[in-house]
């Protein structure tokens, strides 16, 4: 079982996580409101510099169909060039492994898993990509999408804000604010820390040693802390290494994880209150706040138990398959729930070898639509979409008309919110059926019975969910896998952007409806319980049937002992 | 429509030369200045040849040495990797079963109960450098038989597993390790 202190490193990383969103969240509120904060100083100087290299007029307001666009096409042509970097790697520089170009639909898959945000490893990082693929192509990638990600948050904050507006900020504005003030200052504080745990940060090859015994044993190099920082932060996930943050080079310490797996829940719950404060409720992020984290702990929880509960094929408890001893069962469990609760994707032990319970809750925190702290930014337009329905549901049940914050919710946004919240999980259902019909599909599956199932159902619902973590058994680096996951990742990223920025653009004309006696009240314990009760009534009965015949299955079988 | 194209190349060319450049240049120079042995992969020398990373994981056979945990890719990270064995899989119980019969009578165990589960199951990395202190502690005879240690040696080894042991950081960070490696290295000093 676990230790006390263990139990105290718990408490501690939640209460961190609570003390400092806020204040984060302040301070990305300004970020997003334009106004001046303790790094403007150094920082407007660099802004002024691209905006004019750029030609961008800062005082000129996008709607939201000029808005969409833009990101759209930027980060179309992210792909482009992330594409052709890993089809050209062996051309260009940094490849001190000669490491030759990388094929056609793995670069795709690739390429597309990292601008949206999703960081899907169907590549194994120390053999497929050379350093400056990884620096200039991933690494931008994880700050743009992240980045983008949030540009859209603030949109949707704004168009609840605007009171008979058109204007929703200037994406060009957002991209380059977000990126200065917010991503690169966390991550080089974070990188600088994690080298002195023992994160490595060099353009010197890999270094191949004659161990102790005698053994050659071949040591991967790279700039790798620069990497991981906005990796995490950005709730990116796609490792330097193949192995992600189970891999010493990438994760050394105790003391590293601690602060990794931090800094993936921290701007998705910082933005929560960057989101009250822009909007001007901060009982409202609070109440948005307190669903997120009654149900990573509730979920965090369960896991635990799983791990921790007694296997009858094993006849025991505490199984080390595929976690690490400087971790231990209860900080594998901890970074499993927070990086499939909030739209990460890195790991620390391998998800495939968790109980099925634990398993099944980290295959749910996807499912659920990567809302509970969720993507940056994406995961609180994902939650205000639930938020939506809700208000829609209540303002049936007690016959008004429903709105939120004071801005009506009408035929429009819902017809767009039902759209954005089935989507997903119709990738998911679809795309799991699909693949277990065909050769393509099955012939992939490592584990027989029950187990193989479940690794497809995962693979689709990181896509979907944009997370990128996997039941890695699977092997995704197929002509199917790379195109169908690809697919999946496109439809879940920018199937919920869409309809949020056309939601946002239609909210923003609206008129805000002064508070009356009979305004349903969005910031009480209250609309807290019915908000859950939504969200898994939704994720319940559109993945139940799915999850009884993989980890639930798993997990009755595996009590009464039996193996395949 | 169309100058907003223009400022999407430019601005990503921007944003690439910040954060693609400057930025990894930036940690790469601080880090290589302030944590130069950390930076660059923490590689241990002995006589002037290299023997290996404190961080990652080697492969034990001899009975002299203490053995590290049991590798799905033996040790030779290109690419690091896992067995990604559900529960319910025939193989992970054939291979837990062979080895914990494997460790008890390699150390001379009774009761292969007792064997520390990290012992029994492959790591996530392939190359995890650590044990417990207790699958250390149970090596101890095996090794002193192997060497031939006498019981002041014995005593020395034990010493040794307790000055190296790595307590929680911090106080409260994780359970106890012990870098199986450094202890190795150690080990070979005792004569």
């Amino acid at each position: 079982m676990f230790e006390l202190y263990e139990l105290i490193q718990v408490v501690i990383f939640f209460v961190l996580l609570i003390v400092v969103s806020p204040f984060l969240g302040s301070f990305i509120a300004n970020v997003a409101n334009g106004h001046k904060n303790f790094l403007s100083p150094v920082l407007t100087k660099i802004e002024q510099i691209i905006y004019k290299f750029c030609r961008i007029n800062p005082a000129e307001e996008m709607d939201w169909k000029v808005y969409t666009l833009s990101l759209l096409f930027f980060n179309l042509f992210g792909m482009i060039v992330l594409v052709l970097l890993q089809l050209l790697q062996s051309y260009l520089p940094l490849n001190p492994m000669n490491l030759p170009n990388v094929e056609l639909t793995l670069a795709i898959n690739t390429a597309i898993s990292f601008v949206t945000n999703t960081n899907w490893q169907s590549y194994g990082g120390e053999t497929t990509l050379s350093y400056f693929v990884q620096m200039t192509g991933l690494a931008v990638q994880n700050f743009l999408s992240a980045a983008s990600g949030i540009a859209v948050m603030f949109v949707i904050a704004r168009a609840i804000k605007i009171k008979k507006g058109n204007g929703l900020g200037n994406f060009w504005i957002d991209l380059v604010r977000i990126t200065l003030y917010v991503l690169l200052p966390l991550s080089i504080l974070l990188a600088i820390v994690l080298v002195s745990q023992g994160v490595v940060q060099t353009f010197s090859s890999y270094t191949e040693v004659t161990t102790l015994e005698g053994y050659k044993q071949m040591i991967p190099m790279g700039p790798a802390a620069s990497q991981i920082a906005i990796k995490q932060l950005g709730t990116n996930g796609g490792g330097f290494f193949n192995t992600n943050s189970s891999f010493p080079f990438e994760n050394p310490t105790p003391f590293s994880n601690f602060l990794e797996m931090l800094s993936i829940i921290l701007i998705p719950g910082a933005l929560v209150f960057a989101f009250g404060k822009i909007v001007g409720s901060k009982r409202q992020a609070w109440m948005i706040f307190g669903v997120m984290l009654f149900l990573f702990v509730i979920s965090f929880a369960c896991s635990a138990a799983a791990e921790y509960s007694h296997n009858n094929i094993f006849q025991t408890s505490g199984i080390m398959e595929g976690k690490e001893t400087r971790f231990g069962i209860l900080n594998s469990v901890l970074w499993s729930s927070a990086t499939t609760a909030a739209s990460n994707g890195s790991i620390n032990s391998m998800h495939s070898s968790l109980s099925p319970v634990a398993g099944m809750f980290a295959l749910l925190n996807i499912q659920l639509g990567e809302i509970i702290f969720g993507g940056v930014g994406s995961g609180l337009y994902g939650m205000l979409l639930f938020i939506f329905l809700t208000v829609f549901i209540v303002g049936l049940m007690i016959g008004r008309t429903p709105e939120y914050l004071g801005k009506k919710i009408e035929a429009y946004e819902i017809k767009w919110t039902i759209i954005a919240v089935l989507l997903p999980g119709i990738v998911i259902l679809l795309f799991t059926a699909i693949a277990l019909s065909v050769n393509a599909g099955l012939s992939s599956i490592a584990n027989k019975g029950p187990h193989g199932f479940s690794e497809i159902l995962y693979a689709f619902s990181s896509a979907a969910g944009n997370n990128g973590s996997a039941f890695a058994g699977l092997n995704t680096n197929t002509f199917f896998y790379n195109l169908m996951i690809s697919l999946g990742i496109l439809i879940g990223r920018y199937g919920v952007i869409i309809p949020v920025m056309a939601i946002a653009g239609s909210l923003v004309k609206k008129n805000i409806t002064p508070v009356s006696q009979g305004t349903l009240h969005t910031d009480s314990l209250l609309f807290g319980i019915l908000l859950t009760g939504v969200i898994l009534i939704v994720g319940a009965l559109t993945f139940f049937p799915s999850l009884a015949v993989g980890p639930i299955l798993e997990h009755f079988l595996m009590q009464r002992g039996i193996v395949f | 429509m169309k100058p907003q194209i223009v400022i999407s190349l430019k601005i990503f060319l921007m944003l690439t030369i910040i954060t693609g450049l400057i930025y990894p240049l930036f940690i790469t120079f601080a880090a290589q200045i302030i944590f130069p042995q950390e930076a660059s992969g923490s590689v241990i020398k002995k006589d002037g040849k290299l023997i290996g990373s404190e961080l990652i994981g080697q492969k034990f056979v001899s009975d002299k040495y203490f053995s590290s945990r049991p590798s799905e890719i033996d040790f030779s990270p290109m690419p690091s990797g896992a067995s990604n064995f559900g529960m319910t899989s025939t193989k992970l119980k054939s291979l837990f079963d062979e080895r914990k019969k494997e460790f008890a009578e390699k150390n001379y165990i009774n009761d292969a109960d007792l064997t520390p589960h990290e012992m029994l199951f492959a790591s996530a990395s392939g190359v995890d450098p650590h044990i417990t202190p207790q699958a250390a502690f149970l090596q101890v005879g095996r090794i002193t038989k192997a060497r031939n240690f006498d019981e002041h040696r014995r005593r020395l080894i034990i010493l040794l597993i307790a000055s190296l042991t790595e307590k929680p950081q911090f106080g409260f960070l994780c359970k106890p390790t012990i870098n199986v490696l450094l202890l190795n290295i150690e080990l070979d000093k005792i004569e």
